[in-house]
């Protein structure tokens, strides 16, 4: 069996070198999705034979593959983004057996930056989660610990990145999903700015806030990705036509006189012991390295949760009311001619009752309340409102300083089933990351240490709008100066 | 704001959203939305006289496109994951609509 090195940039120079072919890349991660992925559920389709075909043709391929950036590396893919052909279900029994007619605008794109994609990730119902255990198909595992969640809702992508199934996951990000797994299972997530990433092909879920984004074990390889989906796409009106940078380019080490702010203030009291430790000792490395330090406040980031609870399942709602048993997906069977309703409304009903899990019903009915005539004003325009100061918040604090740092999570990765029946407690476990998706900012968590008990903590730095190129300057900073990025979790084959 | 939520309000969401609840799920959802919507409450208190609202965050240069006629998906892909169609004659079939 082939080993890997532990970077998608090194996979990427041995296959440009042919010093292994892509197809060898490629079933090295296959052999080690299929002994590990049983215990970890990472996966809820793998495309061998998609990501074969597509390794050998790259390995056909006259010279020239060798300017492909990621020329032969194996990607996995959060199963709410569209892969022709290939099961997207969104982790909902609605798409259980949904196989998309095209690929979403990042999948072609990362292909044609010569990336195989290997298979579709677990995640929480329609990215709805913040643990992966909204899933239909079942939970994900933390590698570090398989009694603990992998975070959520890209719990899947962050796995299979910690796990090393993969070098390299898509997830999407509506209030976390991709920075808080990421912190969790001790990999990078970077969530772009909003509009940065085309979001065609990416299942709607709240529109105003969701991003495309990728998981790596060290920034380089995040800036690979995003250097090969960010850009305008005629398909999404969203996506900005900001030039796209060498993002790999910006990578000096050299982050002498950054300014990094300290979220200071009143989100401090709830957050675990551990984690601030290791989120101060992470400042101390930047400060090292010629980082200025300062505190920076953003008062109205305690209403982040309401606000974005708020918005974020109002917008659902409405994307969700696609799911009407008519043109895809499931369709529950026909009532029994006893049944009052009309047969089409009895029809669209049942079928949202059986095929939508708790957690989306609860946030579909949620959104309607919110929308609903007599509650407008109160829920969703206040919230609407409070979306402002918080962005101004974030305005403030970064005409001061360069990046906004916090820790991405509040506690570290907590036990499968704590959590499940109490959906605020679960909703508070994103208290720290819904800022920078309501403001709309580039924000990214980058291994920063462990607990006593060998549990990962993710720092996040928030950036100023289309400035993702200083997040990863600064996370590949941290990077030569500690080696979280290199642990490997213990329980792998 | 009204502080609670009965049964019939939830009836009135449930009927809006186009899902049957079950009455275990009735239940349920009456409780855990109260307790949602009492925390959501709690953005009431801030003073928010002549502030915008923000409805997106796009910052940059939105992306239009030539409003030109090109090809759209071929009815045999549009039809491929319907649960139920007359592939033959190119459409999707529901329940009965009107009639008895």
């Amino acid at each position: 069996m082939t080993a890997l090195p532990p970077t998608a940039a090194a996979l990427r120079d041995l296959v440009a070198r042919r010093a292994i072919t892509a197809v060898e890349a490629c079933q090295a991660c296959l052999g080690r999705i299929g002994r590990a992925d049983p215990a970890l559920g990472a996966f809820l389709e793998v495309g061998a034979e998609r990501a074969l075909a597509r390794a050998s043709r790259l390995d056909a391929t006259p010279p020239g593959r060798e300017s492909l950036p990621l020329v032969g590396v194996p990607v996995a893919v959060k199963d709410n983004i569209c892969t022709r052909g290939l099961r997207t279900s969104a982790g909902s029994r609605m798409l259980a057996r949904y196989r998309p007619p095209h690929d979403a605008t990042a999948i072609a794109r990362l292909e044609q930056a010569g990336a195989v994609i290997i298979g579709k990730t677990n995640c929480d119902e329609f990215a709805m989660g913040s643990s992966t255990e909204n899933s239909a198909f079942g939970p994900a595992r933390n590698p570090w610990a398989l009694d603990r969640t992998p975070g959520g809702s890209s719990g899947g992508s962050a796995a299979a990145v910690s796990a090393r199934l993969a070098p390299l996951a898509l997830g999407s990000d509506t209030g976390g999903s991709i920075r808080q797994p990421a912190a969790f299972c001790g990999v990078t997530g970077l969530k772009p700015t909003y509009g940065r990433v085309s979001r065609f092909g990416l299942i709607a879920f709240a529109s105003s806030l969701d991003q495309i984004g990728p998981f790596a074990v060290t920034a380089r390889d995040a800036a690979l990705v995003l250097s090969a989906v960010a850009g305008a796409d005629p398909m999404d009106a969203t996506s900005s036509q900001e030039p796209v940078p060498d993002y790999a380019a910006a990578l000096t080490g050299d982050i002498r006189g950054l300014r990094i702010g300290v979220l200071r203030g009143d989100l401090d009291a709830g957050i675990d012991v551990e984690v601030r430790q290791r989120v101060t000792g992470a400042l101390d490395v930047f400060r090292a390295r010629g980082a200025i330090i300062a505190d920076v406040e953003l008062p109205h980031a305690r209403f982040g949760i309401p606000v974005y609870y708020v918005l974020a399942t109002a917008e659902a709602s409405a994307n969700l009311a696609r799911y009407d048993g008519v043109r895809y997906g499931f369709r529950a069977a026909e009532a029994d001619e006893n049944d009052p309703r009309p047969p089409l409304q009895a029809m669209y009903e049942d079928t949202r009752a059986a095929g939508f899990g708790a957690e989306v019903k609860r946030r579909i009915m949620l959104g309607t309340y919110v929308l609903s005539a007599g509650y407008y004003d109160a829920y969703y325009l206040k919230a609407q409102q409070v979306r402002t100061l918080i962005r101004q918040d974030f305005d403030r604090a970064l005409a001061a300083v360069d990046v906004v740092a916090m820790p991405t999570s509040p506690t570290p990765p907590f036990k499968l089933g704590e959590r499940v029946r109490d959906p605020l407690q679960m909703y508070l476990a994103d208290v720290l990351t819904v800022g920078a998706s309501l403001a709309g900012l580039p924000a990214i968590s980058i291994p920063c240490g462990f607990t006593a008990d060998r549990l990962p903590v993710g720092l996040q730095l928030v950036g100023r709008p289309f400035d993702e190129a200083t997040l990863l300057r600064a996370a590949d900073a941290f990077e030569r100066d500690t080696d979280h990025w290199r642990q490997v979790p213990p329980v792998l084959p | 704001m009204p502080g609670g939520l009965t049964n019939v309000e939830v009836d009135r969401i449930a009927a809006l959203a186009r899902l049957a609840l079950g009455a275990e799920e009735q239940e349920l959802y009456r409780r855990q939305l109260a307790e949602i919507l009492e925390h959501a409450r709690q953005v009431a208190a801030v003073d928010t006289r002549g502030v915008p609202p923000t409805t997106h965050t796009l910052l940059r240069q939105p992306s239009e496109r030539p409003d030109g006629a090109v090809p759209s998906l071929a009815p045999a892909d549009a039809l491929a994951n319907a649960p139920e169609a007359d592939r033959a004659a190119g459409l999707f079939k529901v329940p009965r609509v009107i009639g008895g």
